[in-house]
Parts: C-alpha cells; structure tokens; sequence
C-alpha cells in the first residue's frame, strides 16, 4: 500500500486543476484518472473563460468566477514557464449577442441584476448597439441588435490546459495514475484507503473531482453530489485567418484559426449523441451573428455532457462525518481552473474550506418543502 | 460507395494545377492532379506553416487541403477532377471574406 498526502479522484479539469495545485503545495498527491474512456466533458468544452453570465442569484458564485478570471492569468504563465505548454489564454472582454428586442431587454435586466448583486464588490459591463459592437466585431450580421459585455471574460485552449495540468503535476511530483477506476473505498476520518485492481492506496485527504461519477462516490465519504448530465453540442470550422479577438457566449475563434460555435443545452441524460435538428439550429444562429459565417465548412462536430447540479452553481463541500474529504462539482472547468488550482487547492492543503465556501455547501438543497 | 480506381486509364482530362495545364486520368482526384503535377508540396499548414502534401488519399488525413475552383481549404482526395478545374496550392489559413 501506497502512503502518500492527498489523493484527488478525476483525472479531468477540475481535478487536475486542483492536484497541481496539491503538488505545488508540497502534498504528495495522487491523481486517478479513469482515462479516455471517461465522459471528459475536459475534452468537449468550449474553451470559454466566461465570467459575466456565472452567478445571477447566488453572488458567491459571481465573486468565485471573477476571482478564477483573476488567477487564470497567473496560473497560465506559470503552466507556460513550467511546463512550456501555453493554454492560449486571451482574455480581451467578452460579449453576449442579442438577436431580438425581447433577448435585449431579457439580457440588460439580467446585468442590472448581476451589478446589484455585486454590491460594494462592482460589477463593470455595459449594454452595446450595434454600431459600439462594429468596432469589437466587425461584420456582424443586421440580425444582432446589442450586446452585453464585461472586461472580465476570455478564452483559452482547454485541451492544451488540461495537457499542462497533468504535465506540471507529475513534474512536481504528483503521482498520475490513468485509466483506474475505483474498485473500493474505505473512508475513515483524516483516513482514506483507496483500491484499484491489485493497487491500494491511502491519505489523510481526499478530493472527488471525479465530474458526473461523483453523484456515485460522494455517498462513501458522507458527501452529497448530486449532479446531473447536461448536453451540449459545438461546431467547429476550417481554420480561418484571424477575424476576431474577442469572444461570444456561443461563437469564438480559436488562436488556431477554427471557429467554434457552441449553443445547445439538453436534458437526455447520459446520451452523447449528435442531433442534426439541434447543429442546423445552432449554425443558424451562428449565420445570423456573422453572416460570413456562412461560407466556411464545418469540420468537426461533436456533443458532450456538462456536469451540472441542479441550480447550475457549483457544489463545494467538505465532510462532517469524514474529515479530510472533499468534493468540487461544476460545469465550468475551464473557467474556474484559475480558482480551483490557486485557492481551493490552498484551501484542501490547509485542511478546511474557508467560510466563503460555504454557501456553496449541498447541504444548501436539504431545505423542507414548504407546506 | 465503391469506385472503380481509374489505374490504367489514359490521362485525357485537362485541368490546371497552380495555373499550369495538366493531364489526368478521367475519373481520378484533385490530390492525383497535384502529385500529377510533380508539386514537391501542395500546402502549408494553417499554423506553423510546414510543407505538406497528400497522404492518406482517403478523406483522413486533411493533409491535401487545397484551392479548387476558388474555393479554400478542399480535400482534393475527396473531389473528382472535371474538364479546367482549377486548383492550387493552400498556403495557410483561408481568409474568411466579409459580406
């Protein structure tokens, strides 16, 4: 039996986010990873560092998400010194299109309400009419009638992310160990023993990152998980000379030149299939935000499942029953990997989640039916 | 799905490769017309610029993009060749035109 600091469950963006973040610490730390054969929602994203729609509601979410766009920039150039592989961080501002009066008004309300929210802590954006956005966006389509945007967002390449992560966590001494799953697990408190096939291994710490496999595990720990699978689909065009650098909630230009077109959220459970009604419908959309879309061939087309608890705002938790377990859950592993690599991390490491974190506690959905 | 492959045929179409004219066997590929054409290198690549060729010849590889009749980044494996098509080399990235 291995005897090491921390084992982290998820091989993925979140959980590898926060083992590098383990292993920078000085914790030996294991990182499980069941592999390629995983759902990896870390390998189907869309690459966005997207921080004015996170939040409405629940401002610990807001200030989590601005507070991970704030560390992203650190994180990536410690990754690209470390590591020398550059997740392409750009973080020029970011926009959300309006194609309808209704849309419009729908998405200034939700901005008022998000700066409301934000208290003393500010929240800058502003509403924009099209001829604002032309020098953001030139060529957009007479379909857009305004915009919100905030400085806050960006984009990034997830894959090349998720690379370094794994890359600079074994080069700190974290101990990778793929395609395992869990055959058992013995909690105790401040004590975790772990087996897979003929491999044991045991630590005072556990994280479950392990995405929609932690609705599962989180019961073994005195945890609750309880996330579900949420599609989505996202088109990608022939590389193309760069048009623009700044990014949409549904279409942005990779550094690479491809332009990605991401717009669908489905309820279908664990079904990772392709919907050609749910692709026309997005490119259509697409089309009607930069018409010049329209001439450029789509050459990869995939669906994925976003990991998503049922109020759409992350789950962080530690364990009454066993201390020194821990559980990260959301949808935004791209987003939050600044957050979840420089703070949560600490945080674990330190043996407790800070106060900040407890609203994002599940403990938040055991309220009583009102009668 | 299945053709029949065009070896042994005369080469009787004319098509242009980089604006040279060039005979082809009826029936074959735009890639053929470019390795026809002796070309040491049918592109660049999108972002570091290497030399590249055609490779897979099976609509794989997407290493034969090239320009055919005007239009950007084709697989040349994928389009049969017809009387004066055009087609040249993809240097890059296509541009995307605006409207």
């Amino acid at each position: 039996m291995q005897r090491i600091d921390a084992i982290v469950i998820g091989g993925g963006l979140v959980g590898s986010a926060i083992a590098y973040g383990l292993a920078r610490a000085g914790l030996k730390t294991a990182l499980i990873d069941e592999g390629d054969v995983a759902f990896r929602a870390s390998r189907g994203n869309f690459g966005l560092v997207w921080v004015q729609s996170k939040g409405l509601g629940a401002p610990h979410y807001q200030r989590w998400t601005r507070r991970s766009a704030e560390e992203w920039p650190k994180l990536a150039a410690e990754l690209v010194a470390g590591t020398g592989i550059d997740p392409a961080l750009e973080q020029p501002g970011g926009v959300h299109l309006c194609l309808s009066d209704q849309e419009l008004d729908e998405r200034r309300a939700r901005m008022e309400q998000m700066r409301a929210e934000a208290g003393n802590f500010g929240f800058d954006y502003r509403m924009l009419g099209p001829s604002e956005l032309k020098d953001m966006l030139p060529r957009l389509g007479p379909a857009v009638v305004g915009a919100s945007w905030t400085p806050y967002d960006g984009h990034a390449n997830s894959l090349y992310l998720l690379h370094a992560l794994h890359n600079g966590f074994v080069q700190r001494g974290g101990v990778y160990i793929p395609n395992r799953t869990i055959d058992y697990a013995a909690a105790q408190p401040n004590d975790f023993r772990l087996g897979s096939g003929a491999d044991e291994v045991a630590a005072p710490k556990i994280v479950l990152a392990a995405g929609l496999g932690n609705a599962k595990l989180a019961p073994l720990f005195g945890l609750r998980a309880p996330v579900r699978p949420q599609r989505g689909q996202i088109l990608v065009t022939e590389r193309a000379g760069r048009v623009f650098d700044m990014p949409t909630t549904t279409v942005r230009q990779t550094v690479e030149g491809g332009i990605m077109i991401g717009d669908s959220m489905e309820d279908v459970g664990f079904d990772t299939s392709q919907r050609p009604d749910v692709m026309a419908a997005m490119a259509e959309r697409a089309v009607l935000s930069f018409p010049w879309l329209a001439e450029l061939q789509v050459v990869r087309a995939w669906a994925a499942l976003r990991v998503m608890p049922p109020d759409g705002t992350p789950i962080y938790d530690e364990s009454e029953q066993f201390p020194g377990a821990f559980t990260a859950n959301c949808h935004s592993g791209v987003t939050l990997a600044g957050a979840h690599a420089n703070v949560f991390a600490a945080m674990v490491a330190a043996g407790a989640l800070a106060p900040e974190m407890v609203p994002f506690s599940a403990r938040r959905f055991d309220v009583p039916q009102a009668a | 799905m299945f053709r029949k492959r065009p070896e042994g045929s005369a080469a009787t179409v004319w098509v242009t490769v980089e604006g040279r004219e060039v005979q082809v066997p009826a029936g074959a590929s735009a890639a053929a017309a470019l390795l026809l054409a002796g070309l040491a290198a049918t592109r660049e690549t999108a972002v570091s610029g290497a030399a590249r060729g055609p490779y897979c010849l099976m609509g794989v590889c997407f290493e034969c993009l090239a320009e055919i009749d005007g239009v950007p980044n084709c697989q040349s494996c994928m389009v049969t060749i017809g009387p004066g098509m055009a087609i040249r080399r993809q240097h890059g990235k296509r541009i995307a035109t605006p409207q």
